[in-house]
């Protein structure tokens, strides 16, 4: 149990460290990482504290502990999951919203560039 | 430069890509049927000479920067006709298969029927090229679960043959399906207490070019629809208005 709670600890750890580096390096946004830093967070404070981990198995009924931690790593990363999912349909209907914009001011503009050629010949 | 032209002005709206086999025919058949409409093709960033093609043939090409599917392409040339203040829009495809003989009914029906779409169907008169076997129980599938929510039969629900009033713009100009979006327009607009009528058509074969629903996705296609169905009487706002 120890030797899983502490590759837990460093997974979290190590988590954290990728994610600040990717911000400093400005591959992630700021608004993006607060996701997984706090996914990260929860599992570093779940696989320190001991009487956490035990009274959060105890209140789902999970008899072994670290378990209880897994679940809530999962859960959480569903939820990170389903931001980003959400996120990238947003991106994505802005995306097409301004695809159709630029094609419209581009055709007018190319519109009134030749009435202007026809207006001046 | 497109404008609207009198009370009733119309646009013919042709979405295309990679249609270089078929929409030169197409805009010259439109343009011959009726040849005072002002013909746009949405061309939803072909690889191949469909732009150029359409250009020559006497259309005007609205180019979308990047690939978007049949629904983006659509609701770019609905978006820009509202814009301008068109009062009527005909698609017809690009890939040869509606006959542009047919625009008048389309266009007279819309005029008189007082219903915000009018569908160009196939199935009315049972005559022309129909469709493959497994595409018209897909066809049938559909006509029933619309019959369900429309709650009047739909003959021809995945025809791409309508034409819409402004009404239906301004809708269809905000909210619009991405994929397959002949089905859930249809949903789109029933949520909003939209009327459409059907006016029979004949289909041809397609002049050039494959469907892009091949056996595999139609799979695909079932099931997205079927969700998008769902999810568009889920995602109505506002109040429903009966008329």
């Amino acid at each position: 149990m120890d030797r899983l709670l502490l590759v837990m600890t460093g997974t979290s750890v190590a988590l954290i460290g990728i994610i600040l580096f990717s911000i400093r390096r400005a591959h992630i946004r700021v608004e993006y990482s607060v996701s997984w830093l706090g996914a990260a967070v929860s599992l570093l404070l779940l696989s320190r504290s001991h009487w956490l981990m035990v009274h959060l198995a105890a209140a789902v009924g999970i008899s072994y502990p670290p378990l209880a931690i897994l679940l809530v790593v999962l859960s959480l990363f569903l939820i990170v999951l389903y931001r980003f999912s959400m996120v990238i349909s947003d991106l994505k209907d802005s995306n097409i919203a301004l695809a159709q914009k630029l094609a419209i001011v581009e055709f007018q503009v190319q519109s009134i560039h030749e009435e202007r050629q026809k207006t001046s010949s | 430069m497109i404008k609207p032209h009198g009370p009733d002005s119309l646009l013919i709206l042709i979405p295309a890509y990679n249609e270089e086999g078929a929409v030169a025919g197409v805009v010259r058949g439109v343009r011959a049927v009726v040849p005072n409409i002002q013909v746009l093709v949405a061309d939803d960033c072909s690889l191949d000479a469909t732009r150029d093609l359409a250009i020559a043939a006497g259309a005007r090409v609205l180019s979308l920067p990047h690939h978007l599917g049949l629904g983006g392409c659509v609701q770019a040339g609905y978006k820009m006709a509202y814009d301008l203040g068109f009062q009527y829009v005909i698609r017809v495809d690009g890939d040869g298969q509606h006959d542009p003989k047919f625009i008048p009914q389309i266009f007279e029906a819309l005029k008189s029927s007082n219903c915000q779409m009018v569908i160009g169907s196939r199935f009315i008169n049972g005559e022309g090229e129909h469709t493959s076997f497994m595409r018209g129980l897909g066809i049938l599938f559909f006509r029933s679960v619309l019959w369900l929510i429309m709650e009047h039969p739909v003959h021809d629900p995945t025809s791409g043959f309508v034409g819409v009033n402004r009404e239906a713009l301004a809708v269809f100009s905000k909210s619009f399906p991405l994929e397959y979006p002949e089905i859930e327009a249809l949903v789109v607009l029933q949520r909003r207490a939209f009327r459409f009528v059907e006016v029979p058509v004949v289909m041809r074969k397609r002049a050039a070019g494959k469907s892009s629903i091949t056996k595999l996705k139609s799979v695909y296609y079932i099931l997205h629809v079927l969700l998008g169905v769902f999810v568009n009487i889920l995602k109505f706002e506002g109040r429903r208005r009966r008329r």
